[in-house]
């Protein structure tokens, strides 16, 4: 199913939980709506279900507008939060549930359900009721619930919040193939960047109602167009004094620019452990953690305190010890768009130096 | 009954668990073993003769119809009344709700001469049906009535906090498969409300066979015809027949025990289901 | 009155989506079904309470509570209360503290046992001290002999009084102390508090509102009691009469008037419990939101 989102906006009270968006997903693809909790994703994915009707815009299913068509008509498949299993219906009876409301067969509707179970590896607990199956078993059961009735979009509102951090992963990975092995279009919602990183296809990023950007996980790594989006995506941070640092005087240096850092696009060590190092300036350990496979060194230069991953194969920096910096590139953040700037030294090093 | 299980660090476990099982003992164990003790000192025949006279029968036949009729219609009128406090804004909806409670805190012999002075033949709405050919007070509609009054709000508060902490995504769940308002109302939200229903259903039934100070003033009290059990009891005894009264009551007490241990179940059940569900 | 509800509507019927609710025609008709069934079975009889009571007027009203019987019948009634309501409080918390704050064996045994007299009919309530304490009954001829009046006296109205109202503070109470848990009482006893000091300064600021509605429930019934009360009072004038007995009585003498008057005082007790019930419940609601919203 293709979906048009056109100049949407939905109020409650005053707060505008989602602010004039508009976007295309095409057929086939798994998207995620990432963004920080409030930030009107869980509000956009129940306007496209009908379970919330915008105040403003339209949205198109397939070039045809939906905006006064009930949820009942829309075909389209929902996995809720906490699955909102019926309680009282076994697993199988859930499953049939919308089958039987389409007044689908007898026989058809057992022949589904089965294939659904098979599908999703549950032939064993048919029969059992939801509050004797484990959560990763609930997911599977909201799953194909929702499939039964064969809708043409399925919608996810945070598919992984309620379970289980060590089943979480495996989950993400069977929800993948899954959607992938039917080939229907979904959208799910996250707060988790890995999550959205790892399974989606292309990602819409929000925050506070707002539409930051849309792209392929690996676009958007690269190349965050907003503030917002550059400062959420990976470990970044915000730089106090980004005009102190080598390099970046001049980018930097004209009017209130602020900057965005982060640990990969620096590196930090003694002076013949480094690629540029007459190109790098003085700086002081602060911290150094055990992170598992790496140490990451807090260091101060100019007022600035970066983050750096450093190999356990090397000597390890002591706090207090004076070590040098150098900074490969940063986002540079202009009114409402981030650039990302490579440090010129690296190609065009001073000839004073030399 | 004895010794704590977890080592507690709190004080007075002995002296609260001690006073609470001699009050328990003193008010209502030895009173109520009084009745076994009382019905011990009858021979079997005697006994069988007292609680299966046609008398006696009729008067629990009356009491057990009109309280198990009172409490069907509670349970429709109940979750009605619970559904709309719940789901609906309506003006005075807080006071409704408070009046709700009224059966309760109103003695009930209040309840019965109210009753009757409304549903009597020169009452307000008693006056409605008498050209109809219709009595309501002194027949086993009044009866009824006069239960239904006394057991509304059993059925209302013991479905009014189930279906106010029910997901509404179950609901939406629902919807998003295609199912319209009925349909979500009898496949989904009915069965939730199924435990509470049954469990209302009880209460007012136990508390609507024993009921007697707001029946006895609408009731008319006659033998065989509007004469309940409760009443029996207390005819039985103005005449000392004390073995007589005492054989009623404890056929009745069976009964109202059986009762409350199935409430007890039903209960324990579904709180069980809701733990692990 | 089902006009101004239909007026009223208009603007907020229903606080949900229109998916999850049902449609304004059959909202509107659910309420007012709803709405005619309290009004026939609950608020008519209200009304008429009142309406008969004043039928001959404010003089006649005055007269007919302020009368010498009626009087003693208050006192009698206001008695009891003052005896069984302490009594059973004392009864509720005790139990409430073993059954919410410790673990043992039989614990849910004990808690049917303390449901019990709900179950039990009032007829049967005053009944079983008739048995015990009646002329026929098993300490009767002991009592005889010593000249100790239970039955048709104060002592076995009061008895019955607590037997019917026996359950309604530990009701209360012990759901609301076991969702409570230890937690507090045991820390206090780790900052080195002993007994009364823990329950007066920790469980009791806790549990003070549920306390209250269990109070005056227990006070509402038991000043309310007309069954049990009837069986062993034996109906004296001026001597064991209780309010709702003299109800009884005046109004099997066809002194309606008098009898819904006297009835009027009871109809407020239990306003004044309602209004105490709404109270509570809006005090202790504005206390779960305080602490949520400071926990959040």
């Amino acid at each position: 199913m293709r979906i048009e989102v056109r100049n949407v906006t939905k109020r409650f009270g005053n707060l505008k939980a989602v602010d004039n968006v508009s976007f295309t997903i095409e057929e086939g693809k798994l998207i995620g709506l990432l963004g920080p909790s409030g930030g009107g994703k869980s509000t956009l994915l129940r306007m496209i279900a009908g379970l919330e009707k915008p105040d403003e815009g339209d949205i198109i299913l397939d070039g045809k507008r939906v905006n006064d068509v009930p949820p009942q008509k829309r075909g389209i498949g929902f996995v809720f939060q906490n699955y909102a299993l019926f309680r009282h219906m076994t697993v199988f009876e859930n499953i049939a549930f919308g089958l039987e409301v389409k007044k689908v067969k007898k026989a058809e509707i057992r022949e589904r359900v089965n294939e659904l179970l098979k599908l999703v590896g549950l032939e064993g607990v048919a029969k059992r009721y939801p509050h004797q199956l484990s959560g990763g078993q609930r997911q599977r059961v909201a799953f194909a619930r929702a499939l039964a009735p064969r809708p043409n979009l399925l919608l996810l509102d945070e598919p992984f919040a309620a379970i289980d951090a060590k089943v979480r992963k495996e989950l993400r990975t069977w929800l993948k193939e899954m959607i992938e092995a039917i080939g229907i279009t979904s959208i799910f919602v996250t707060h988790d960047q890995d999550e959205a990183v790892e399974v989606a296809d292309e990602m819409l990023i929000f925050s506070n109602g707002r539409l930051e950007q849309q792209g392929s996980p690996i676009e958007i790594y690269r190349h965050p167009k907003t503030p917002f989006v550059a400062s959420f995506i990976g470990e970044s941070r915000v730089l106090q004094h980004p005009e102190r640092l080598f390099g970046f005087e001049e980018a930097v240096g004209r009017g209130d620019k602020s900057a965005i850092i982060r640990p990969e696009f620096v590196e930090v060590g003694r002076e013949r452990e480094l690629s540029y190092p007459r190109s790098a300036q003085p700086g002081i350990v602060r911290q150094s953690y055990f992170r598992g496979a790496h140490l990451e060194v807090e260091v101060e230069v100019e007022g600035n305190r970066l983050v750096a991953y450093r190999s356990l194969d090397r000597e390890p920096l002591r706090p207090g010890e004076e070590v040098l910096v150098f900074i490969h590139r940063l986002y540079v953040l202009d009114g409402s768009s981030a650039v990302l700037v490579e440090n010129p030294l690296k190609t065009d090093p001073l000839p004073v130096h030399i | 009954m004895k010794g704590s299980g977890k080592a507690s660090v709190l004080p007075g476990f002995g002296l609260s668990l001690g006073f609470t099982v001699l009050y328990l003992s003193l008010i209502v164990i030895i009173p109520l073993a009084s009745v076994l003790i009382k019905t011990a000192g009858m021979s079997f025949s005697e006994f069988w003769a007292a609680v299966t006279n046609a008398r006696v029968l009729a008067a629990y036949k009356i009491s057990f119809l009109t309280a198990l009729l009172a409490a069907a219609v509670n349970v429709v009128f109940g979750l009605l009344v619970a559904w709309v406090l719940v789901r609906y804004r309506f003006p005075g909806k807080r006071l409704v709700d408070s009046i709700v409670d009224l059966p309760f805190a109103l003695p009930t012999a209040v309840a019965g001469i109210a009753l009757t002075s409304i549903y009597a033949p020169t009452g307000w709405i008693g006056s409605l049906f008498e050209p109809l050919g219709i009595k309501i007070a002194y027949t086993p509609i009044g009866i009824t009535i006069a239960l239904i009054f006394i057991g509304l709000p059993f059925v209302v508060r013991t479905v009014q906090p189930v279906l106010q902490d029910l997901d509404q995504d179950v609901e939406e769940a629902a919807v998003m498969l295609g199912a319209y308002r009925w349909r979500t109302f009898r496949k989904v939200i009915l069965p939730e409300l199924a435990a509470p229903l049954m469990t209302g259903f009880a209460l007012a039934f136990a508390r609507g066979i024993g009921e007697y100070g707001s029946v006895v003033f609408i009731s008319g009290n006659m033998p065989m015809k509007t004469e309940i059990a409760p009443l029996l009891i207390m005819t039985k005894l103005e005449q000392f027949d004390y073995e007589g009264a005492t054989a009623i009551a404890l056929v009745m007490l069976i009964i109202s025990f059986a009762l409350l241990l199935v409430i007890n179940y039903m209960q324990w059940r579904y709180s069980r289901r809701l733990k692990t569900g | 009155m089902a006009g101004a509800i239909h007026a009223e509507l208009r603007d907020a019927a229903s606080d949900r989506p229109a998916h999850a609710t049902e449609s304004r025609g059959v909202r509107i008709a659910l309420i007012a079904v709803a709405l005619l069934f309290l009004g026939l079975i609950i608020v008519l009889p209200l009304i008429s309470v009142i309406v008969e009571a004043l039928s001959q007027g404010w003089r006649v009203y005055v007269a007919s509570i302020t009368e010498k019987d009626a009087l003693s019948a208050l006192r009698l009634t206001l008695l009891t209360a003052a005896i069984a309501v302490p009594l059973n409080t004392l009864f509720g918390v005790a139990a409430a503290w073993a059954i919410a704050k410790f673990d043992f064996r039989g614990k849910n045994v004990l808690v049917t046992l303390i449901d019990l007299p709900f179950a039990v009919s009032p007829v049967i309530s005053g009944l079983i001290f008739v048995l015990l304490f009646g002329a026929q009954g098993l300490l009767g001829p002991w009592l005889a002999a010593h000249d100790v009046k239970i039955i048709f006296a104060l002592p076995g109205i009061v008895l019955a009084t607590i037997f019917v109202t026996f359950p309604f503070v530990a009701r209360e109470l012990i759901p609301l102390m076991q969702a409570q848990g230890v937690e507090e009482e045991e820390a206090a006893a780790t900052l080195g508090a002993k007994g009364w000091r823990i329950f007066w300064r920790v469980t009791l600021p806790n549990i003070k509102w549920g306390l209250l509605y269990g109070v005056i429930l227990c006070n509402a019934r038991a000043m309310g009691e007309f069954g049990a009360v009837s069986v062993v009072s034996g109906h004296i004038r001026g001597q064991t009469n209780t309010l709702p007995l003299h109800v009884e009585i005046l109004y099997n003498e066809y002194q309606f008037t008098a009898s819904f008057a006297v009835a009027s005082l009871l109809a407020l007790l239990a306003l004044v419990t309602l209004v105490v019930k709404a109270i509570v419940e809006w005090k202790s609601g504005q206390r779960r939101t305080d602490t949520e919203g400071g926990a959040g």
